[in-house]
């Protein structure tokens, strides 16, 4: 299966855009031309260089506190890339390896697994995460537990189905019958028939992840401050629309870009790798 | 068919048990409300008496039992907030705001989501075609809370056409719902769409077109129906997540329903008033659920039952 042109552009763009901002985020420190937690003052809610008053030390302005709202951008990538990709590796792993086991086995085992994660899908995600960061607090470790315990069920699902198809191969029977243990079968010949589904699923949730993170954090039960955070900004210049609009906007597009450059690749990897699941 | 409902009753049932346990569970978890409740003048005895009071001294599944035995009664305790209202009357007053919300959001969005997606796979490859996945693209990617901060920058604060918050008036629905309706419309045209162009292709739509039934009645009857079993389908997630991005929206607004009432439970750690808007919503949802698996039966003769 081959991608249509307008389909190659998109992705390419979405790919150049993601590269772009892993770069900004691993090399924040030298991007940033300021601390993103330290502000000064005097230079409280100054506009971006563009508008009246501002000026090109601070190109996209300072927030209430006098920060420079690029460097906190810049650094905010970083908060949001690490949290999204370690979550998605944590629930990925978890969620795939639980939901393998269920469509391999079968019986009580696939039971069970299955109804906890039905149960995971019947419970209003934005709740759970909101009741979880308030039970364990504020950390980066703990917004990764509780998106990750949102996210598992999904690739449980996915990688339960795929394996039931996968486990009816002839292949597997042959190994099977040729002794090889229940373990390895999973791992090696159900996981790499698996994968690429699975791979598609986590492209396009590190979207769902990173508005996830941000809308936490824009209830307050996110990131702590003063850590750098695009929701955590979004929330902190809402109550200042009507006269420093940039601090809720810029983060805002910063967050659209991003989301959107990732669901452009998984779109296009969904093509390239399930022609036949296109939505 | 009759067994089938049983058993997905009894299931939703069991469901709403194991649902209940976790929030109680978590209630429980959430901080001490004791601490928060007291000033700081109190006394050890204070303390241990309000504690008492609160019931929090017995063990977890005795403060379990006690809390679904009154539960059945409707007693769902009390706020530990101001006026210290019951919990439930608390969710029940705020409930027809959120559900105002979300019903408006959904028939919106099938409003224009439907007609939409059978426009864009009718002519595919089009510009209305574009438009729609460009539409569909972007819903998918801002935060909900972005697009409502957004729109009352927009259409409040620079063109004054629209009130910034509130509750009440028509026109106050406009922006909640407008934030609300970028992913739910997003997610109905890209069903409708992709169900229509399997629709198109298949045998009865081509014998209905050989028989001589004009193109306007193929596509709006004959081939709409069918797509919009993916739609159903789909519409517990669909619903699911409008739900959730109803919270983040009623923040945003300053819009009285239980989502907002969630939020400020959290932030003072009320876990009555929480335990209530998590079953609540959490029994919406097993509701939601329930019936499109039962309509979907109807719908949808090929449904095993077993």
């Amino acid at each position: 299966m081959r991608l249509g042109l307008a389909d190659t552009i998109t992705s390419i763009v979405g790919i150049t855009i993601i590269l772009l901002l892993v770069i900004v985020a691993i090399f924040a420190q030298q991007f940033a031309p300021y601390d993103p937690t330290e502000g000064s003052l005097g230079d409280r809610l100054k506009p971006p260089f563009w508008q009246t008053g501002g000026d090109t030390a601070h190109l996209l302005g300072t927030d209430l506190l006098g920060r420079d709202t690029l460097s906190r951008l810049i650094f905010g990538a970083r908060t949001s890339l690490s949290v999204a990709v370690v979550a998605i590796l944590v629930a990925g792993t978890l969620g795939s390896a639980l939901g393998i086991v269920a469509g391999y086995l079968g019986g009580w085992v696939e039971m069970v697994i299955m109804r906890i994660v039905d149960l995971a899908f019947s419970f209003p995600t934005i709740l759970l995460a909101m009741v979880l960061a308030v039970l364990f607090g504020a950390s980066f470790s703990n917004i990764i537990l509780v998106i990750s315990l949102v996210l598992w069920a999904e690739y449980a699902r996915m990688a339960r189905g795929e394996s039931l198809q996968v486990k009816e191969m002839d292949y597997v029977a042959l190994a099977r019958v040729a002794g090889v243990s229940k373990a390895r079968i999973m791992l090696r010949h159900i996981l790499p028939n698996v994968a690429s589904s699975l791979i598609v699923l986590a492209t396009l949730q590190v979207g769902v992840v990173i508005i996830l993170e941000s809308s936490l954090s824009f209830l307050g039960v996110g990131m702590p401050p003063p850590t750098p955070d695009w929701g955590a900004m979004i929330s902190e210049g809402r109550s200042y629309v009507v006269t420093a609009w940039w601090l809720s906007m810029v983060p805002g597009i910063a967050i659209l870009l991003t989301v959107l450059s990732f669901n452009l690749l998984g779109d296009a990897l969904t093509e390239l790798l399930n022609p036949a699941r296109q939505p | 068919m009759q067994r089938y409902i049983v058993r997905r009753l009894i299931q939703a049932l069991v469901m709403l048990v194991i649902v209940s346990m976790l929030v109680f569970i978590m209630g429980r978890l959430t901080g001490d409300p004791v601490a928060l409740l007291l000033s700081e003048f109190s006394t050890e005895d204070d303390k241990a008496l309000l504690t008492h009071q609160l019931g929090l001294d017995k063990p977890l599944p005795e403060q379990y039992a006690i809390f679904v035995g009154n539960a059945l009664h409707g007693d769902f305790g009390r706020s530990i907030r101001g006026e210290r209202a019951p919990a439930l009357q608390l969710v029940v007053e705020r409930l027809p705001a959120s559900l105002q919300l979300a019903v408006v959001t959904v028939l919106v969005s099938l409003l224009i989501g439907l007609p939409l997606g059978v426009f864009a796979a009718v002519n595919k490859g089009s510009l209305l075609d574009t438009l729609a996945r460009v539409l569909a693209l972007l819903g998918q990617s801002a935060p909900v809370f972005w697009i409502g901060i957004a729109a009352m920058y927009f259409f409040s604060v620079q063109l004054h056409w629209l009130p910034t918050s509130g509750y009440g008036k028509p026109e106050q629905f406009v922006l909640p719902v407008f934030a609300l309706s970028w992913f739910t419309l997003a997610a109905i045209v890209r069903l409708t769409r992709s169900g229509m162009m399997d629709a198109l292709e298949s045998e009865y739509v081509k014998l209905a077109r050989i028989k001589g039934v004009s193109e306007v009645v193929v596509t709006w009857k004959h081939a709409l129906r069918n797509s919009l079993l993916p739609v159903l389908t789909y519409s517990g997630i669909i619903l699911g997540r409008t739900i959730a991005g109803v919270v983040v929206v009623e923040t945003v607004f300053a819009w009285p329903g239980i989502g907002r009432l969630a939020y400020e439970a959290v932030m003072s750690r009320d876990f009555p008033v929480l335990q209530v808007v998590v079953l609540v919503i959490a029994s919406l949802f097993l509701l939601v659920n329930l019936t499109v698996d039962i309509l979907y039966a109807y719908i949808d003769p090929r449904i095993r039952y077993s």
